[in-house]
Parts: structure tokens; C-alpha cells; sequence
């Protein structure tokens, strides 16, 4: 067998790449935002009506907010952070590697006890308190806070010991979602906004659990030290704070 | 056989380890000699396709098996309702559905050491015990197997090792159960994630020295060619 076709194949690809490079001229990316993955979703929409407004391109990398804590610790390349929870951001600034001046609460999340079947969530409360679970998704307490939003919430129905063997746990919110979305669990402890973007496509069935069942769920966004000079990434945790932006939050599903 | 829950995690994670990646061995060795033999003997026009269904796996990101693993083991998804069928229930999140996505993605290691093995036979071999009446059987157990040890070895080592490195899919359809499906490389993730080095560096290392053993093993067995001198 002869290689000449394949070479032939590989030098060819090898020009076009440059050609390719050059067809996908986008505007730069002129900051990087780490967002819990509980808000990816929200957090990407609100980067493009701020991009319309601004030209300012921002570039969303979502992750569990652990996860993201990691590696900001480690030296990530973001200018700020979207969190799940009020604590994270004020470690960072505590450590020093954010500005406490930026500091602030953008969103109220909300958990939702979700199910594909639309006919297993019809009493939801009785169902959390003592009804009959097989499997529950979450996500990961340590990592996650809605993960461990869930956890208090099945303390609050003093069901948490007797489930933890039933628990199947996503490494973030995102892929506990999609643990429940595919059907391969049957039941979740999930965010609302989550819940929403899945009901577009499969309505299931759910039901809110109610805020007093766990501490709240208040996120908080910051300006991290390697964005203290970046206006795009200054500018995007201002436009957070608009009444327009806010106004798009609660209709993502956050109080 | 339940971990003692004050143990440490690792210890849990160890056993499903060691459990997953033997059972996984042992299914993949008996499933994988006759497809083996086959693929080293057939003049079928299925070869080549069923040669690349086989191999598949070595290419395809874990993520793209897990993903459609995932979705097919749901109750209401096809493996799922087979499963159900079948008396044993939904499989996603369970030891049984970590070990079908194992079976599946360990597949090409085991049967290509033994298809060489087979291939590298010389049929004169097999002729000369066939005139000696030996039956297909009998051929097979006192010629073939003996002839094809280092294959078999080699199969095996390569498959069990494999399996122990798994993450992807095992993160994707396992749900991270500890006992059941958390396995020493989503173990080691997970603290890598809550930055738990200390932990991590211990587990890390270990699995480095337990790859690297297995490795020179193979190496000191393989100084002998595929097949054993005839």
C-alpha cells in the first residue's frame, strides 16, 4: 500500500487550516467569566445582550463552583466570577485574589424537585417527605451548593441518612440535570433555572421546593484580581446590576 | 459484600476497582477467544466491518460512549428495557451498568493481543493434529490455547489495566456512587475538585506505580514472542 494518497490528504488539510483560521474572524474575547453551571445558561444570554451593547465579547467557562474555586486558586485565566453561593466569592477576596469592591449578590436560586415522567411528581411534598424514591439526582454537596441545598433540604425532612445509598451525584448541577433529563434517574433536586431550560423540550413533572427548607441559595458574583484592570469584565458585573438585567434573571427562574 | 462505612473512601473505591476491572477480564477473555478466532480466520465479508465495530472503542472519546449509554440504559431507553425484560432492572447507576460500558470499552484490548496470537499459528499445526484425529475441541484446548499463553497474558494484563485507567464513561453513567460505581480514578478526581492534594498525590502516585508494574510485567512476559516456540 502506498502512503502518497494519505500525504496528499494531510498536506492539503494543512493549507486549508490557516484558510479556516481566517473564515472564523471573531470579535476578540476581551474577558473571561467562570459562571457555577447552574447560571451557564442565563449567564451566556446575558453576555450577548451585553456584547450588543457594549462590544464587548464576553467568553462564559462553567464548571461546579468548586470546581471553578480550584482553579482560580491555581491560576485560571478569569477576570470575574459568577458563583453558586455567597461564601466562595468571599474566600476569594479574603485570600486576595479578588476585589471586595465588586462584591455582590446578582441572583436567588431556587430548587425544584424534578422528573421526566409528567405523571411521578404530583404531590411533591408528600412525595420528598415520605413517598416512595428509588433514585434521586444531585448534585455533589462538596463541590456544589446546590448540591448541598439539596442535602439540607432532605435533612428538613429528616430523610437524608435513609437516601444517601439512593443518591446518584452529578459533578456539577449540569450533569445531575442530565442524569434526570435523559431518564436514567428518575427524580432530582435540581435548580429551577436548570429546570426551565429542560422543560422547553421535556415538560416532566416537578414541583418548588420551598426556600425555607435550606439555608438560601444567594450567588454571588465578583471581579477577580487578574480583571481589575479589564473595562469589558468591570463593565459586565455592572450591567449584572441593571434593573433590565435583573428583570432576566427572575424570568431564568431565580427569585 | 458492603464497605465498613467509617473506612476510608479509597478502600471502598479499591474494591469496586479491583472488582470491575477483574470481572471485566474474565467476561472479555471468554467473549473475546471465539471472536478472536473468528476475526483471525474468516474470509467473510463481515470482517472488516465487525474489525471495526471491535475497535471502535481505541478511538471514540469515552464521553460519546458514556453519552449513548446513558440514554440507552434508561427504562425507557432500548438496553433498558431489554435489561428490564431480562429481570435486571435499569442499569444506569449500578456496578452491572459500569461494567457493560467496561465490557464495551475494554473490548478492542483484550481481542487484538489474542487475534495476533491466533493469526501467528501456523495452520501445518493445526493439520498435523487434525490427522492425528484430534477433534476441533481437542485441537483447540491442547494446541491452540497452549501455543497462544503470552497472547492470552498479554490480553488479559492489557485489558485489566485498561479498565483500572477508565474515567470517562464510568463518570458519566456511574453517578459516583461510593461501593458501587466511584472508582480510584473518579475517586481521585473528586479530590482533586474539593482540593484534597495530600489525598490525591497519595492516590496518584499509587495508581502510577500500580500502571508501571503491570507495564514492565508485560514487557519481562512479552521478551518471548506472541506465540510460544513451537
Amino acid at each position: 500500500m502506498t502512503y502518497k494518497p494519505l500525504l496528499a490528504t494531510i498536506a492539503l488539510l494543512a493549507g486549508l487550516l490557516p484558510g479556516i483560521a481566517c473564515a472564523q474572524k471573531k470579535p476578540q474575547v476581551q474577558a473571561r467569566v467562570a459562571v457555577a453551571s447552574n447560571f451557564a445558561d442565563a449567564a451566556r444570554q446575558l453576555a450577548n445582550d451585553y456584547a450588543r451593547q457594549s462590544g464587548h465579547r464576553i467568553e462564559i467557562s462553567a464548571a461546579s463552583t468548586g470546581k471553578l474555586y480550584a482553579q482560580i486558586r491555581n491560576g485560571a485565566p478569569f477576570d470575574a466570577m459568577l458563583s453558586a453561593d455567597a461564601d466562595t466569592p468571599r474566600k476569594l477576596v479574603a485570600e486576595g485574589l479578588a476585589d471586595a469592591d465588586t462584591l455582590h449578590d446578582y441572583a436567588t436560586g431556587r430548587l425544584v424537585l424534578w422528573s421526566r415522567d409528567p405523571a411521578l411528581v404530583k404531590d411533591g411534598e408528600a412525595l420528598l417527605r415520605k413517598g416512595t424514591i428509588t433514585r434521586l439526582s444531585i448534585a455533589n454537596p462538596e463541590l456544589a451548593p446546590y448540591g448541598e441545598a439539596a442535602r439540607e433540604a432532605l435533612i428538613h425532612v429528616r430523610r437524608w441518612d435513609e437516601l444517601k445509598p439512593r443518591l446518584v451525584m452529578g459533578e456539577n448541577v449540569g450533569q445531575a440535570a442530565q442524569f434526570v433529563a435523559s431518564g436514567a434517574a428518575p427524580l432530582g433536586l435540581l435548580p429551577r433555572s436548570l429546570v426551565q431550560v429542560a422543560r422547553k423540550t421535556t415538560p416532566g413533572s416537578g414541583w418548588d421546593v420551598p426556600a425555607a427548607w435550606h439555608a438560601p441559595i444567594v450567588q454571588s458574583a465578583v471581579l477577580l484580581e487578574r480583571g481589575r484592570s479589564n473595562a469589558a469584565a468591570r463593565g459586565f458585573l455592572l450591567y449584572l446590576r441593571s434593573p433590565a438585567a435583573q428583570k432576566k434573571i427572575r424570568a431564568f427562574g431565580y427569585d | 459484600m458492603l464497605p465498613d462505612p467509617a473506612a476510608p473512601a479509597w478502600i471502598a473505591a479499591v474494591w469496586v476497582t479491583l472488582k470491575l476491572a477483574s470481572l471485566t477480564t474474565v467476561i472479555l477473555l471468554i467473549v473475546g477467544m471465539p471472536l478472536a478466532w473468528w476475526l483471525a480466520h474468516t474470509r467473510s465479508a463481515w470482517r472488516m466491518p465487525v474489525g471495526a465495530v471491535v475497535a471502535l472503542p481505541m478511538v471514540l472519546p469515552p464521553t460519546v460512549l458514556g453519552f449513548y449509554l446513558l440514554i440507552g440504559l434508561a427504562p425507557d431507553g432500548p438496553l433498558g428495557q431489554l435489561t428490564n425484560a431480562l429481570g435486571l432492572g435499569t442499569l444506569a447507576f449500578t456496578f452491572k451498568g459500569v461494567l457493560l460500558a467496561s465490557l464495551l470499552y475494554s473490548l478492542p484490548f483484550v481481542v487484538h493481543p489474542l487475534q495476533a496470537g491466533f493469526a501467528a499459528i501456523p495452520p501445518a499445526v493445526l493439520d498435523a493434529a487434525a490427522t492425528l484425529r484430534a477433534s476441533p475441541l481437542d485441537r483447540f484446548v491442547s494446541v491452540v490455547l497452549p501455543l497462544s499463553r503470552p497472547a492470552l497474558t498479554t490480553a488479559a494484563l492489557l485489558g485489566f489495566a485498561h479498565t483500572v485507567g477508565e474515567f470517562g464513561v464510568v463518570l458519566m453513567v456511574g453517578g459516583n456512587i461510593e461501593g458501587e460505581t466511584r472508582v480510584l480514578s473518579v475517586l481521585l478526581y473528586d479530590q482533586v475538585e474539593a482540593m484534597a492534594y495530600r489525598d490525591a498525590h497519595l492516590l496518584a502516585a499509587g495508581l502510577l506505580v500500580f500502571s508501571f508494574a503491570l507495564l514492565l510485567l508485560m514487557q519481562r512476559l512479552g521478551r518471548r514472542t506472541a506465540v510460544a516456540d513451537v
